[in-house]
């Protein structure tokens, strides 16, 4: 039984399209992983501010601008 | 309130061997240019070589390519990664004080041997892996170590979320750990020899290099490096990365493509074509995520493009972007068969290796130990226009470089394959040498602008680091503690 597993994938011309079966659908899992959902979005965006969190380098002009993103959002 | 963070950033990360690798990283760059000076010259002016053997051109070529690879490119990446891991985890790093010492020392006596060794005549001829085995066992334990250090240091960390530079930086150790495994399979002729034979024959074998050498580009050159850009591009722009979801597609992508491509060094030998033709394919499709890193990088700018008129630093980051953006166009366009049929064997690929090694491996490191630096030992930099002054050498410097390369590749794949009405070669192996002198002349020159920025920036650091050490008064002290942030 594993022999003809082996055998079946042993032959290119199935190995092959199997390869892209499976690389192609992580490459597509991964898109749609990280570009939907509202919450996902925000949560991993989030993550950019790491490097600044142990000092306080940001750019005043950049925290302007998320405040009135902020502002935007909350309908202000 | 500034003088406490400073305070407290230095007693709870190592900083003293992110400072150590730091210092070596520039020595090397200086001594490795030097050497890759030196060697164009002898081509451009061959009396250089003076009829000595330990520096002809055959053996100070591996000298330069180790030291500007690992001595210069390496270092920057042990400190830089150590830099990183430990602010992004908020972390010490792990192992002590010993284990990463010993990353330290064990990495530098592999760079002393291998310089020693290959300028005696003894090498593996494996390019970029030249270390004679015995070396190669060293560098295995000390990349070990490197990766315990860095990985348990990812694991004690205090922030939830692993930061994406750290992805980088861990799939540069774990691929530099197989590729340096694979490459250097040798079975030595004896015991007490540094000589070895390949484990490998045949088309296998340059098969094995050249997965080796093109990932060493992918992982060591490009993936590392992509990781210490996505730490100081952000940190000198003082806004975070363009878009962290386009990171993520980023490495994912780079990391699975890039594996597959080193077969395209073989275009057109007992290669079977298949493999050329997958290693083409995935080349092509290596240019969507390097062009979108390139773009997540740049866009960080977006809306604070005033920045490159007044900060050299960041201009030497968004430089090495660009060229970045360039070199992995360039790259996909020569992987085509047809294109490489014309460009390998020619002096185009050590212009396309260079755009990349210098306008974006030095140039990235370089605009990152400008912001690294002073913050290691707590002050301001010296000088901001020796810094503007460096930029520009260093600019000419590589397009002086790969102008220069790419008549004389251009030039010479066309003389090369040039035929006469009879079916006859036009020209003969000698008139495509003499060719080239002038482009050689050139390419020599631009690597001199691009050695004297880089003396330049030594004398800079230098002088930041010396004043580092003056006593300062109470508001200089504040200063240099609001920097060391």
């Amino acid at each position: 039984m594993i022999g003809d597993i082996f055998a079946w994938l042993g032959d290119m011309e199935n190995s092959k399209p199997l390869a892209l079966i499976l690389f192609f659908s992580t490459f597509v899992g991964i898109i749609l992983y990280v570009y939907t959902g509202k919450k996902r979005k925000q949560r991993l965006e989030s993550y950019k501010d790491i490097p600044f969190m142990d000092d306080d380098e940001l750019d005043p002009t950049h925290e302007k601008k998320q405040q009135v993103k902020k502002d935007e959002s909350n309908g202000k | 309130m500034s003088t406490t963070t400073a305070s407290v950033a230095t007693e709870q990360y190592n900083y003293g061997i992110v400072k150590k690798f730091a210092i070596m990283a520039m020595i090397w760059g200086v001594l490795g240019m030097l050497a890759g000076v030196y060697i164009a010259s002898e081509l451009a002016w061959p009396f250089l070589n003076f009829n000595i053997a330990e520096i002809t051109f055959g053996r100070l070529r591996p000298v330069h390519t180790t030291l500007v690879i690992f001595g210069f490119g390496g270092s920057a990446l042990f400190a830089t990664s150590y830099y990183i891991v430990q602010r992004t985890c908020q972390a010490r790093l792990w192992g002590g004080k010993l284990l990463p010492e010993l990353t330290f020392w064990g990495w530098q006596l592999a760079l002393v041997l291998g310089v020693i060794t290959y300028m005696a005549g003894y090498t593996q001829g494996r390019e970029y892996a030249e270390f004679v085995w015995p070396i190669d066992l060293l560098i295995t334990v000390v990349w070990v170590i490197y990766f315990a250090v860095y990985a348990m240091t990812l694991v004690k960390r205090s922030q939830p979320h692993i930061y994406v530079a750290n992805w980088f930086f861990m799939a540069f150790i774990l691929a530099t750990a197989l590729l340096h495994i694979f490459n250097n399979l040798q079975v030595p002729v004896a015991w007490n020899s540094l000589e070895s034979y390949a484990l490998f024959a045949g088309v296998q074998d340059a098969m094995t290099q050249w997965w080796y050498g093109h990932n060493a580009v992918g992982f060591f050159l490009t993936a590392a490096f992509l990781g210490m850009m996505y730490y100081f591009v952000p940190k000198q722009a003082g806004r975070p990365i363009y878009s962290y979801r386009l990171s993520i597609v980023h490495f994912w992508a780079l990391s699975f493509l890039y594996m597959w491509v080193g077969a395209h060094h073989l275009h057109w030998t007992a290669l079977p074509d298949w493999v050329s033709t997958l290693a083409a394919t995935f080349s092509i499709l290596l240019l969507l995520p390097s062009w979108g890193g390139m773009i997540n990088g740049i866009m960080t700018l977006s809306g604070a493009w005033e920045k490159l008129r007044t900060d050299p630093i960041m201009l030497f980051l968004i430089t090495a972007l660009a060229f970045y953006g360039m070199s992995t166009f360039e790259g996909p366009m020569m992987s085509l068969k047809s294109v490489n049929a014309l460009s390998h064997y020619t002096d185009w690929t050590v212009g396309h290796v260079h755009s990349g090694a210098l306008g974006w491996v030095a140039m990235i490191t370089i605009g990152s130990f400008y912001h690294l630096i002073p913050r290691l030992w707590g002050t301001t930099l010296y000088s901001t226009k020796l810094v503007f002054v460096h930029f520009w050498l260093a600019t000419i410097g590589v397009v002086l470089y790969i102008v220069a390369l790419w008549v004389a590749g251009i030039g010479q794949g066309l003389m090369l394959r040039a035929f006469d009405q009879y079916g006859n070669l036009a020209y003969t192996f000698i008139e495509t040498v003499s060719f080239l002198h002038i482009p050689y002349v050139v390419r020599a020159i631009g690597g001199a602008f691009f050695l004297s920025g880089m003396l330049l920036m030594s004398y800079n650091i230098y002088m930041t680091i010396s004043g580092a050490r003056q006593p300062a008064s109470d508001e200089g002290r504040d200063a240099v503690a609001a920097a060391a942030r």
